[in-house]
């Protein structure tokens, strides 16, 4: 089921020659797809002449189910979606509600929910590249950002209890204050982070091989980028300077200083060291954010767990580890949301799929998932 | 307890001596210490199941566990995460191109119950006991790497537990389910059908 010829057929090259097409089937189970994603490429020899994304293989109708849940029910769901970015789901999700039933959530958690929203950006980005990495056999850079990885998951544990689907971030504020000492240990960890970037950086975008296989693979034009609809480090590693925590600001990020990286070429090199050199950003916006940290309540004091605004609808949107992350609610007066519709940038990046791989090899198809970094929970939700 | 342990004293004696052991106490020593696990990762227990193999501090190499993507080389499928109704096919699929003998684990609660998805969900399957048979459950949503680690060493001892006969219970026969029918009709095959 991994990776399989379908089928074989003579068709004749634009040369007039004849030649044998392979339709050969990967996924969806592939240790490369990063997920259950499935591509049908079409060979010629070994170069892809046509490849088909085939998605769907985790669609668990979580967009319906939030039609059956109260506002703060729908919370945990939003966990599922984005798996490796939890906390991005959580945020957005909330900043729609707040917008919906105009809650002001207070200043403290605004920085709160900064802080984590930047860590996450760091574990979501060193799970990306290393699993990127390691899918060209590189499987050392991915030890050591795993590692990274899990000391931010183990900070994350301590402020909220779970490693993985945390449902931290509530509407009116976060579920719970920050532990003593907290601060203390972030500060520890982007001051390590700092000195591992380097090493990573060293170790693998230095690394011959890994350049000569990353470099002018999967290149995106920048204009391209932008008609594909294309977000996040994919839209930023061709070029595009866009990035919402910038141009159009939300929270309380223009209070902070920090450059947004943007790559040349466009290719998977790009891409990937782009992820990189946010990682140093986060780092900063996190120090910078513990900093101007202020006292005061982490939610909204006596807001009712019940929440019921008018019937309207509402669309806000956050700028997640992948890119663009809209969420647009409808709500008909009743405690329930009538309609919760995600813009999730994993599935429009993924559509570049088709586009990018066409002229590569087959063992070049990996390159071109990993570049794109999907995440199958948001793609298929 | 384990029959190596009696290799060791006998060899002590000199070269030449002779263990006496059943069959079953020396295959199922074999099998327990060497579990290649074919990570079925889907969607978010995936990540704490990358997390419990030898990539980080939870180092399952240690137990002989080893991370197999090929399922003809595995003896484990550890099901981590959501198994939708377009998926299983191919986990079924999956499942019998694993040689036999091959153990299951399920790891989280989608794959225990359906969980989260266990109410007002129109494609999800509730649980993958449904369609395969199913070793150890690990609850969680997602569960800990130390569980993982530890529903391995459950599947340890009760793989040293096993016959190796042919009527043993991981020679099974499955089938999809029809429309209508929620459980696959997963009946013990025949003895001698396997040599």
């Amino acid at each position: 089921m991994s990776l399989q010829i379908e089928e074989q057929r003579q068709t004749e090259g634009p040369d007039g020659r004849p030649r044998q097409e392979l339709v050969v089937n990967v996924g969806p189970s592939h240790p490369s797809t990063h997920g259950v994603g499935r591509v049908v490429v079409h060979l010629d020899g070994e170069v892809i002449t046509k490849a088909d994304m085939i998605i769907g293989y985790l669609h668990r109708g979580i967009e319906k189910m939030c039609e059956n849940r109260t506002y703060l029910q729908v919370v945990p769901l939003t966990d599922r979606l984005d798996y490796v970015g939890s906390m991005y789901s959580n945020w957005a999700y909330c900043r729609a509600v707040e917008r919906l039933a105009a809650i002001r959530v207070p200043e403290r958690a605004e920085y709160i929910r900064v802080i984590v929203a930047e860590m996450q950006r760091i574990a979501s980005h060193m799970m990306s590249i290393g699993s990127a990495a390691a899918d060209t056999a590189a499987a050392t850079l991915f030890i050591y950002s795993f590692d990274e990885r899990e000391r931010i998951i183990e900070l994350f544990e301590e402020l909220c209890g779970a490693r993985l689907t945390y449902n931290y971030v509530r509407p009116g504020g976060v579920a719970f204050d920050l532990p003593e000492g907290w601060t203390d240990s972030v500060l520890e960890f982007t001051k390590a982070h700092r000195k591992a970037l380097d090493l990573m950086d060293r170790m693998y975008f230095g690394n011959v091989i890994a350049r000569g296989r990353l470099k002018g693979v999967a290149v995106l034009g920048r204009d391209d980028a932008v008609a594909w609809g294309a977000s996040g480090p994919v839209a930023r590693g061709s070029g595009v300077d866009w990035d919402l925590r910038k141009h159009d600001s939300y929270s309380v990020y223009p209070r902070f200083d920090f450059n947004v990286p943007i790559g040349e070429n466009g290719d998977a090199y790009d891409r990937a060291r782009t992820r990189l050199l946010e990682c140093y950003e986060s780092c900063s916006i996190i120090e910078q954010a513990i900093e101007q940290m202020p006292t005061g309540p982490h939610k909204v004091e006596g807001q009712p767990r019940l929440i019921m605004p008018r019937a309207g609808d509402a669309y806000d949107h956050i700028e997640s580890a992948r890119g663009s992350l809209g969420v647009y609610i409808v709500a008909d007066g009743s405690p329930r949301p009538y309609r919760v519709k995600f813009r999730s940038p994993a599935f429009c990046n993924l559509a570049l799929v088709p586009k990018l791989a066409v002229g590569h090899t087959l063992s070049d198809l990996v390159v071109v998932l990993g570049s794109l970094d999907p995440v199958f929970g948001e793609v298929d939700r | 307890m384990a029959i190596v342990d009696r290799v060791g004293s006998a060899l002590e004696h000199g070269p030449g001596r002779v263990v006496l052991s059943s069959l079953d106490a020396l295959f199922d020593w074999a099998r327990s210490h060497s579990q290649w696990v074919m990570p079925m990762g889907t969607a978010c227990c995936a990540m704490e199941m990358i997390a419990s193999f030898p990539f980080t501090k939870f180092d399952s190499d240690r137990h002989g566990v080893i991370p197999q993507a090929d399922p003809r080389h595995a003896d484990v499928m550890v099901v981590a995460g959501t198994i939708t109704r377009k998926m299983q096919p191919a986990v079924i699929r999956l499942y019998e191109q694993m040689p036999d003998p091959k153990w299951v684990i399920a790891m989280g609660n989608c794959t225990v119950s359906g969980g989260i998805f266990y109410y007002d969900t129109y494609s999800v399957v509730r649980g993958v006991d449904e369609f395969l048979p199913v070793d150890v459950y690990i609850a969680g949503c997602p569960p800990r790497p130390e569980a993982v680690q530890d529903a391995l060493m459950q599947l340890r001892e009760k793989i040293r537990q096993e016959s190796i006969g042919p009527n043993t219970r991981h020679v099974r026969k499955l089938t999809l389910p029809g429309p209508g029918e929620s459980r696959a009709s997963v009946e013990p095959s025949e003895p001698g059908e396997v040599g």
